[in-house]
């Protein structure tokens, strides 16, 4: 493998530097790196990142592969700068079997586009009566350490704290989609003014914070590590925060779209708005920017979550829940958090890369950007301002909130260990 | 007036008061031996039914052949809707077919505001009645049953309701039909109560222009129509209310009640009445109870919002006589 130079790249923001890799790692860092026998970079003040890291992605393989399979969602995860993606376990079959968690492992590094690293089902067809095995699948080649029945709530109280003690024995982490089922018999969106308008059933906050002040509880009970899904609430928020400040091993993500959008968007009865949780308030959305500037929230996660056409084109009722992610991941955090100053370069290198890394145990990604270390990297054009145009995306599906609207922010350039699989914005 | 009726918040006090002025021409054609005008000859109106309700398919059915448009009726109870491409899919072939006005009725809330604005078809698109969201036609034929019993039947022309006090009792969290009231009654001045169980009030009620009342006896007095919603006896299994008799014994509407309510006062409800659990029979029955003109009123209602949304824009009436003339 031939030698790239990255030159005059502002690393995590920083004075630019040059970057040099040889091979799988980074050889250098520094100034006037000579360029001699390199294939040369010119980065011209462009931000240089880790790879970012994704703790939620939905890939779809195996069973609707008419969605999305682990080759167009891991190009879609090499277009938005990430050289990891964690998959969801909710496929057909379920990812519940060393079986079904290895071949997805094994697409993955097939492709050599991003590494997939998939999350195993807490129960067995996720249907939460008995526990998925969750130590064979963490003993396959897939190494899972991540486990969720993301789509389902575990709700059943005793089902989560076994789940909990379980993980224990391998260090891994349950990661839990907190929705109380009966609270959310027929939810359609946020309830809330919006939802009293439109006649849309509600979905409402308590359903999600009363399933996660009990996960925390049951979590420090035991003496485990548990992990909120795509937190969404101001509420949920304060509940992290008392656990984080009582030493209760939690962590949490956000996702873009609750970073950015509000209920008020549903007024359109325009089911690409349509997502669980679903968006929620003005306040609900302050506060969680707040909250991932602050460390409450860990992290940023896409759950990008491909639907074909035909599942949103129809009236809202009848619609999927979930929108794409991976590609404009980036440009949103770029719009919500570091435009409004609420978190530098490096801040986003933590919450989108270092921080998701640590959690899943990806310990190859998610590391600083210094020689020795594994060239998995991602070069950001900051200055870029666009409107997004789902026609280019490398995902299967087009189910994005952002048709037509500009964000700032393009990546240009992605590493996955010194490979180039994003050259120039085009995917090798 | 827009080119589709979605939402009775969309109509402006004055299209609402010319929508009513126009129902009250139109329902002279009912007092006629011919009950027909050729305003609509040779303009298609589909009936698109994917949610059974028979009263208001006729009452549009009904509407649209005083009219002498041509009407084909779609039912499409049974079939699969579960996967939302019927909804598109029919609303193509209806397009294809040169179909100028679509009346829908939806289980899902926002369907018509859907196929209104998707760009799947050309047609006025009228909701009659979408999930638990609007219901805009029975709001309207509620209003012009209120002003022609409170204000008057020639008095009340180019009126709105000003001033007037109207409760509507029962399970508002489920009713299209309180949603589109509220919308429309506030719109055309009037002030509203809504008095349910704190269980049957949406979250987010704070926001609409009414007031909201736990206790049904403390508004009687001051109200001039009361009307009652339907209540579905499943609400009670799943726990909106203990038991239909203490439902009854707080919010239903019984003589000892209707009593304490103003002397001009009237009684309405959407239809089609459970006696018993909302409403007693002996109110039901009574002469301040409106039922029967609601149903009468509706023909005219919809008479009029389908000659103004189809093109209307000469008085209907001059349109009429000329027509009727010839
Ligand atoms: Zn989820």
């Amino acid at each position: 493998m031939s030698k790239i130079l990255i030159r005059g790249a502002k690393v995590l923001g920083g004075e630019p530097q040059d970057v040099l890799i040889d091979g799988e790692i980074i050889a250098e860092v520094g100034t006037g790196l000579s360029d001699e026998g390199t294939v040369v970079v010119e980065a011209d003040g462009k931000v240089l990142l880790p790879g970012l890291v994704d703790l939620h992605t939905h890939l779809r393989e195996p069973g609707r592969e008419d969605s999305e399979t682990v080759l167009t969602g891991t190009r879609a995860a090499a277009s938005g700068g990430f050289t990891a993606v964690f998959a969801m376990a909710n496929t057909f079959p379920v990812a519940d079997t060393a079986g079904v968690v290895e071949q997805v492992y094994r697409l993955g590094q097939e492709h050599g586009y991003c590494d997939v690293q998939p999350i195993g089902a807490v129960t067995v067809g996720l249907e939460g009566k008995k526990l998925a095995e969750l130590g064979a699948m963490h003993e396959s080649a897939a190494g899972v350490t991540v486990f969720s029945d993301d789509g389902k709530c575990v709700d059943d109280a005793v089902m989560m704290r076994r789940a909990l003690e379980y993980v224990k024995a391998f260090g891994g982490v349950v990661a839990q989609h907190a929705q109380e089922p009966r609270l959310t018999e027929g939810a359609q969106m946020n309830e809330g003014v919006v939802s009293a308008e439109l006649g849309l059933g509600g979905w409402p906050a308590v359903a999600e914070e009363s399933i996660i002040a009990r996960d925390v509880l049951l979590a420090e009970h035991v003496g485990s590590r548990v992990h909120i899904c795509h937190l969404s609430t101001a509420g949920s928020v304060e509940i992290v925060r008392w656990a984080k400040s009582r030493g209760i091993d939690v962590t949490a993500e956000v996702t873009p779209h609750h970073l950015l959008l509000t209920d008020e968007l549903v007024r359109s009865y325009n089911p690409v708005y349509k997502v669980n949780p679903p968006l929620r308030t003005e306040r609900d959305v302050l506060a969680l920017r707040e909250a991932l500037a602050d460390g409450t929230i860990d992290i940023v996660a896409t759950d990008h979550a491909p639907h074909p056409h035909e599942d949103k084109d129809c009236e809202w009722g009848a619609a999927a829940m979930g929108m794409v992610g991976l590609e404009t991941a980036l440009s949103v955090v770029q719009e919500t958090m570091v435009a409004t100053g609420l978190l530098d370069w490096a801040g986003v290198a933590d919450r989108m890369s270092v921080k998701p890394a640590k959690i899943g145990r990806a310990s190859g990604h998610g590391r600083p950007v210094s020689a020795g270390e594994p060239a998995n990297l991602t070069l950001v054009d900051t200055a870029y301002r666009g409107s997004v145009d789902p026609a280019g995306f490398a995902s299967r599906s087009r189910n994005t909130p952002y048709e037509g609207r500009e964000l700032p922010g393009r990546v240009t350039h992605t590493w996955l260990r010194g490979k180039a699989t994003l050259v120039d914005g085009k995917l090798t | 007036m827009q080119r589709h009726l979605i939402s009775a918040a969309d109509l402006t006090r004055d299209d609402a008061v010319l929508i009513l002025d126009t129902a009250e021409e139109m329902a002279r054609v009912a007092d006629r031996p011919i009950k027909k005008l050729p305003t609509l000859r040779g303009r298609t109106i589909v009936n698109l039914f994917f949610e059974d309700s028979t009263r208001t398919r006729i009452s549009f059915e009904a509407a649209e052949k005083r009219l002498s448009a041509d009407v084909i009726n779609f039912t499409a109870k049974g079939s699969s809707v579960s996967k939302g491409e019927s909804l598109k899919d029919t609303a193509q072939t209806l397009e294809a077919m040169g179909v100028d006005a679509v009346v829908i009725r939806h289980g899902a809330s926002g369907a018509p505001y859907r196929l209104a604005t998707s760009g799947w078809i050309d047609a006025a698109v009228i909701n009659a009645g979408d999930g638990t969201h609007q219901h805009p036609t029975q709001a309207l034929l509620d209003a012009f049953t209120m002003r022609r019993r409170l204000v008057g039947r020639d008095a009340g022309l180019g009126q709105d309701l000003s001033g007037r006090r109207i409760t509507i009792v029962g399970d508002v969290l489920h009713s299209r039909v309180a949603r589109s009231n509220v919308d429309l009654l506030h719109t055309l001045g009037a002030q509203v109560t809504l008095v349910a169980p704190p269980t049957l009030v949406p979250v987010g009620v704070h926001t609409w222009p009414c007031e909201v009342s736990y206790d049904l006896d403390s508004t009687l007095a001051k109200s001039d129509a009361v009307m009652m919603l339907r209540v579905q006896r499943e609400r009670m299994n799943a726990a909106f209310f203990p038991t239909e008799r203490e439902y009854s014994r707080r919010y239903g509407l019984d003589g000892l009640r209707m009593a304490r309510m103003p002397e001009h006062a009237i009684v309405m409800h959407p239809g089609p009445m459970v006696r018993g659990m909302e409403i007693t029979a002996e109110v039901a029955d009574s002469d301040r109870c409106t039922v029967v003109e609601q149903v009468a009123n509706g023909v005219s209602i919809r008479m009029a919002v389908l000659y103004l949304l189809l093109g209307g824009n000469e008085p209907a009436v001059t349109h009429t006589r000329t027509t009727e003339e010839k």
